[in-house]
Order: structure tokens, then sequence, then C-alpha cells
């Protein structure tokens, strides 16, 4: 099927691209962005045309930060219900973490999802591997293997290397392979027995805090250690105003450093916990109000590259018990365009550095060929309603799981349809 | 009305007058304790069910006493929080045991949280006899009427919390209560065991006893857990002791008419010496038998909201 968006605003901003134009593809692939198009004599057959004035088209989005949870725990994801989920919030690519049961510490594993991905996916699944065999941080994973197996990253993301030479290790062996190496910055020791961030509230409400420099101790240390090996670095799920001012100054001394964060961090703080709903149960915790002030301007100076969403999808059996007792984790993948946007309609981002963060920025840090609008290439894209107002409802999500402490808000701004490879994974019926 | 509520979950959600009623109507339940036939028909037909996942004997037995003063029938659960990995999670085991029609659920749980969790999804009421260390709001009004009975008055007080803070839901209730009631509070213990900010709920912090003992009317002593030493929050318990110790020595600086507290269990020479906790300053055991009066004024409160909800069609 082909099809041809008539006048939508095209921003592409890998490209500095932000105008009105239209949109044809061809056979799967990108034919031809114009500001009017003319079909002549190469009008080609079966052509579906789409309205698209006052609708965004935008490279397919990219998630750097998912949970999948297959292989393992099926009962919260699986790869088909996660990339499901994926393109129902405007996403063509994911990077799904290691921490599957067993973990993706080897080319079995990492062919296994990408075999599943193909068969069953609804868009492109870029595996991360683990750092440490079975993430239990005591020796290197095999990078060159997992890679060759088309892993894109090293990450022991829900197990925190704590061992300091391991990471240092992981570092400069990484560099063989040109792997990203993204480290989750967490010190077990500060964090144990954490349940909430640490702070006022945490001492209203008798739970044991966890307290920002746990996070911030561990950015500080792989800056240092990516500075001194010159290798790549990425920080997952910055939560800290400690951490934002930690990255800016390692950006400012030429640390080759990047960083996400994710929506919870600059829509939520702490006072959510009055409640101990566990759906604001999260790691790194939800944090106070100031830090999330300063991961606002982290993301309006630069020194936060992404936003990923941190999908982790937890079923009832582990959320809705004793605040204590349940599972770090927000489900995000089809609620975090709306609050991105939300960002430029308060006027901290424009609309092309709000979708570059969830575009071409975190195409960039993991290298994959996405997040850009290119012709002749595989058309992955993404047409977004800005203005159209809805309230989420965590009941008529793709995911499997419903711990989105984001249902029942009103938001703006909603995925009309997604496209990979040229053909319609997603459309919102009204 | 002066107390019109499904649940007691936390001193926090009180109002002042709403405190004095109680305390008020605890005073005249005090009565029925010291008569030789100790028991009234007013709570006869209701079902108090204790729902406990975390031991206690003092607790439990004084809730239980309430309820059977006061002629209600009491259900025992022991209720191991371990029952989650069996499978029944605590709102499963909640809601088998509202099928039965309680009235009452007095719950505690290590859990900071759980009883207002299971309160969302009963329509019995909920005491909260204990969660975690977030509240135990029925320690914490038992120590205001004992500290009313003897000073007569809670305004204007002086009260000094000494102890491992950070851990103590007794302290937290008392807080929250007492600058209710109009009292200064004023926190002491090592400063690894004082939670960040709690000078946000209305205390004022120092670092050594003797600092505040002299202006204090009321001494409220708390149990040192031994675990504390393992988690690197004390070198040891004999340190603990040297310092924040209340012993008769550390006494001399303070007012004549002080009077010494403690929730118990008490860990005797540890956090108190025995000569204070058994002397003349000390009212540990008149807080134990308030503890009955103000659970069955709690009781009689709730359970008979309960009877009004019923009654009320809606």
């Amino acid at each position: 099927m082909n099809i041809l968006f008539r006048q939508g605003r095209v921003l592409d901003p890998a490209r500095g691209v932000d105008q009105v134009a239209d949109v044809l593809i061809v056979d799967g692939c990108l034919q031809a962005i114009q500001p009017a198009l003319e079909l002549g004599c190469e009008r080609p057959g079966e052509l579906r045309q789409v309205d698209a004035r006052g609708k965004w088209i935008v490279p397919g989005l990219v998630d750097m930060h998912v949970h999948l949870r297959e292989p393992g725990e099926e009962y919260k994801e699986t790869i088909a219900s996660g990339t499901r989920a994926a393109v129902a919030g405007g996403y063509t690519a994911v990077a799904c973490m290691p921490n599957t049961k067993p973990v993706n510490d080897n080319a079995a594993v990492t062919r296994f999802i990408l075999e599943r991905a193909r068969e069953q996916g609804s868009c492109r699944v870029y595996p991360v591997g683990a750092i440490s065999t079975g993430s239990a941080g005591e020796s290197l994973a095999e990078f060159g293997e997992l890679r060759e197996a088309g892993v894109v990253a090293v990450s022991d993301d829900g197990r925190p290397v704590m061992n300091s030479l391991l990471m240092r290790r992981a570092l400069e062996y990484a560099k063989i392979f040109d792997l990203l190496v993204i480290s989750h910055a967490e010190d077990l020791h500060l964090s144990r027995g954490g349940l909430m961030n640490e702070g006022p509230i945490s001492t209203a409400q008798g739970l044991q805090g966890i307290p920002n420099t746990a996070e911030e101790v561990m950015v500080a240390r792989d800056l240092l250690l990516a500075e001194w090996t010159g290798s790549r670095l990425h920080i997952a799920h910055v939560s800290t105003a400690g951490s934002v001012r930690l990255i800016r100054d390692a950006k400012g001394r030429g640390v080759a450093v990047t960083a996400e964060t994710a929506p919870h961090y600059f829509c939520l703080n702490d006072e959510a916990l009055a409640t101990f709903d566990p759906l604001y149960k999260v790691n790194p915790p939800l944090r106070r109000p100031a830090d999330v002030e300063a991961i606002r301007q982290g993301l309006q100076d630069g020194t936060i590259d992404a936003v990923a969403t941190d999908h982790a999808p937890h079923s009832s059996v582990e959320k809705d018990i004793e605040f204590e007792y349940a599972a770090n984790g927000i489900i995000g993948l089809e609620s975090a365009l709306p609050l991105i946007l939300d960002l430029v309609r308060e006027g901290l981002l424009s609309a092309s550095e709000a979708i570059a963060k969830v575009s071409c920025n975190p195409a960039r840090i993991l290298g994959i060929p996405a997040g850009v609008l290119v012709t002749g290439r595989p058309a992955d894209l993404t047409v977004i309603d800005p203005e159209a107002a809805y309230t989420l409802d965590s009941q008529a999500f793709q995911s499997k799981s419903r711990n989105c402490p984001f249902h029942g808000r009103r938001v703006q701004g909603r995925v009309e349809m997604t496209l990979v490879q040229g053909r319609v994974v997603f459309g919102h019926r009204a | 009305m002066p107390f019109n509520r499904k649940d007691l979950l936390g001193i926090r959600d009180l109002e002042a007058h709403e405190i004095e009623h109680i305390l008020d109507l605890a005073k005249s339940f005090k009565e029925i304790n010291t008569r030789s036939i100790k028991k009234v028909p007013t709570l006869r037909g209701k079902t108090v069910v204790h729902l406990f996942y975390e031991p206690s004997t003092r607790t439990r037995t004084s809730f239980d006493i309430a309820a059977k003063r006061l002629s209600a029938d009491t259900y025992s659960i022991t209720a191991s929080a371990s029952s989650l990995v069996k499978g029944e999670t605590f709102l499963d085991t909640l809601k088998n045991l509202e099928a039965m029609k309680p009235d009452v659920f007095i719950i505690r749980h290590s859990a900071s949280g759980a009883p207002a969790r299971m309160a969302q999804r009963t329509s019995a009421a909920v005491i909260n006899a204990g969660d975690g260390m977030h509240e135990h709001p029925s320690q914490a009004l038992l120590d205001m009427l004992t500290m009313r009975e003897h000073k007569g008055r809670l305004e204007g007080l002086t009260v000094l919390i000494v102890g491992d803070i950070a851990h103590s839901r007794v302290a937290r209730s008392n807080l929250w209560g007492l600058k209710k009631m109009g009292a200064s509070v004023v926190l002491c213990g090592p400063t690894t065991l004082i939670p960040p900010q709690i000078e946000r709920m209305g205390a004022r912090v120092c670092r050594r006893p003797e600092e505040a003992i002299p202006d204090a009317d009321v001494i409220m002593v708390l149990r040192l857990q031994k675990e504390r030493q393992q988690q690197m929050l004390l070198p040891s318990l004999r340190e603990y002791s040297m310092v924040f110790g209340i012993n008769a020595r550390r006494l001399e600086k303070a007012r004549e008419d002080v009077v010494i507290m403690h929730p118990g269990p008490i860990n005797r020479g540890v956090e108190i010496s025995p000569e204070v906790a058994d002397g003349p300053h000390s009212l540990i055991l008149d807080q134990v038998t308030n503890g009955v009066a103000v659970r069955m004024a709690l009781l009689y409160l709730l359970a008979q909201r309960a009877e009004d909800r019923g009654q009320r069609p809606e």
C-alpha cells in the first residue's frame, strides 16, 4: 500500500526541517517530502491519501529504555504486547533492557529476542546486552558475541554495577566494538532498604528513604571513569538535580557522556507518595519538586539528551500489595508523548527540540538508523494530532500491565498513526 | 458531630477537637475499668477482628480487653506478611474477612501505609494499631491522656522524645498529636536515627539529651532495637546508653515535676535505667492502664459509626 500525507507539519529535527509538506510513501519507503507534491505520470497505483492538515509528521519515535519482560516474565509483558504498546505510543523503535529471565548476557538470548520481534513485533526492537554475566556484577559478559548477535549497547540496568573496577573494564572493553555503556547509577549500599525518595515526605510517611546521593555518587564515579578511559557513557533515568549538575559539568569538560530521563521525573514528585499508592513506586524514586525543576532545566539546556520511558510493566500481583513489598516500575510507552508535548506548550522546548529527545537524539546515542526522515529509506514515521485533548485510560492500553500513574490524567496530543516500513502498524480510532 | 470518621489511620488526619473528644471519652470509660464487673453492653453484637501482621502482645491484649469490656465479640488473626509468598495478598485476606461482616478491623502491619490501603477496600471501620514506621495513633492518644491527667493540660507542655526517632511510629504519632494540642516537642537521638527534615513536622531537634532535659515537662523514652547496631546506625548499645540513656544522673538537671514515659517494651539498662523506669517520676504503667480506656473510646466511636452507616439509606 502506498500513502500520501497531504499538508502535514513535517518536523524532522535531525535535518532541521519544520515545514508544511506532502509526504509520499511508496513500497514501504519514503519517496518524497515536498511542499506541494504534483502527482504526474509516476503516480503510484493503490494510493491512499490522508489529509494531514494540522497534524505533525515526525520520524518514528525511539525509546531507548524499555523492559519487554520476554523471555521469562511473559505475564507482565511480551515482545508482542510491548511493541504493540510502543506503536500505540508513536514509537517505531525500542531498546529493551537485558534484565529478562534469563538475562540477555549471551547471543542465544539476543537472537531469541530479535527473532521474536521479527515474528511477533509491531516495531523495531534493539536489544541491550548485559555488562556482566547474569548481571551479577562479577565478570564481563561477552560483548563481542553480543554485538555480533545484534545488541546496540550494554547495561546492567536494574542491577547496577557496584564494582568500580568492573565498570572501568566494561568502559574500556566496550570500545573495541563501539558499544555504548549505559549506567543505571545507584549505590546499592546508600539505597538499601529504600522505598521512596529520602526527604520530608519519607520522614512523615515512615518509609525508608533513598537519598539523591545514592544516584549522584555513581553518576560522579561513572563520569570520572568515562573521562579517564575516554569511553562513551550514557546515564539512564536521571532523577536528581545533582546528577544534572554533574553531567552538565562533565559535558563542559568534553566527556563523551549522554543522558536520558523519563516523563515521571519531569511530571511527578514525591508528594504523590502521600497515599502509599504503589503506582508511584519506581526506581530511581520520584524526587522533590526542586529536582523536577532541575530535570526540566536539564532538558531545556540539552544536558539531558533524550527522554526514554523506562517502561517497566508489572502485574497487579506485584503492584496491588503493601507499598513496601510492591515492585518498582511505571509503564510509559502509551503515556509519554502527551507529557513530552506539555514541555512544548509550557515553552520549555520547541516542537523540534521535543521531538529530537524522542527520535534523532536517542537514535544517535544508540547508533541505530532511526529518528530521521530520509527519502529512499524505509518509512518509519508517526503522525501526531498535537491538539487532541483526551483522558489517559490505562485500561485501554495495549500493554499487558496497568501500572501507569498517569491513568485518568487529562492530556493533550495524540498519536494518530504509526508507520513502520511504510506499513500502518497503529491507527487511532475515533 | 465531634467525631465522624470511618477509620482511625493516623493522628496526622485528626483535628485538635477530635483528639480532645477522644481523650474526654476515654476519661469517662476509665471508670468502668475500676468496677468489680468490668463490662458494659455498649457494643453487644458488634464484631471486632484483630488482624496482626506483626507480633504484638501488649497492643493486641489492650485492644482485646477494651473490646470485651464493651461486650463486642473479638477474633484474632495472626497473619504473616509471608502469606504473600503463599499467594494470598493482604487485600485477599481482608476481602475474605470482610465477607464475614465484621464491624471493626484492628490492623497492625510491619509495612507503613498498609492499614490505609486496606481501609480503602473495606466498608468496615479500620483502626491502625501500628504500621511500620508510620503511625501508632492509639499509643499517641494514650500518651496524651496520661500527660493530660498528670499535667492538667497539653497546651504549653514541653515534651522531649529521646531515642530512635527514625524508626518510631510512636514518635511520629505523638509529634503530630502534641503539636495539634499546642505542646512543644523536642526530639533527641543519634543523628543517624533522626529522619531528614523532621523539623518540618514541627519538632525541634537537639543533639544531646542534656540540652533539653532541664526544660522538659515530659520525657518520653523510646525503645532501641538491637538491630540498629548491625545497620551501621550505632557503634554499640553500650555507647548509646552512655550518651542517650535516661538514668538518675541525667535527671538531676530535670524539673522536679518531670514525668517519664515509655511506650514499652523497655530494654532495662539500655535506653532507660531500672531506677528511672521504676522510680517516682515514671508513668509507664499508667500508660498501659490508659491504653485500655483510649481503645474503648476508639472502638465505641468507630463501631457506632459503622452502625450509623448501616442504618442510613444510601
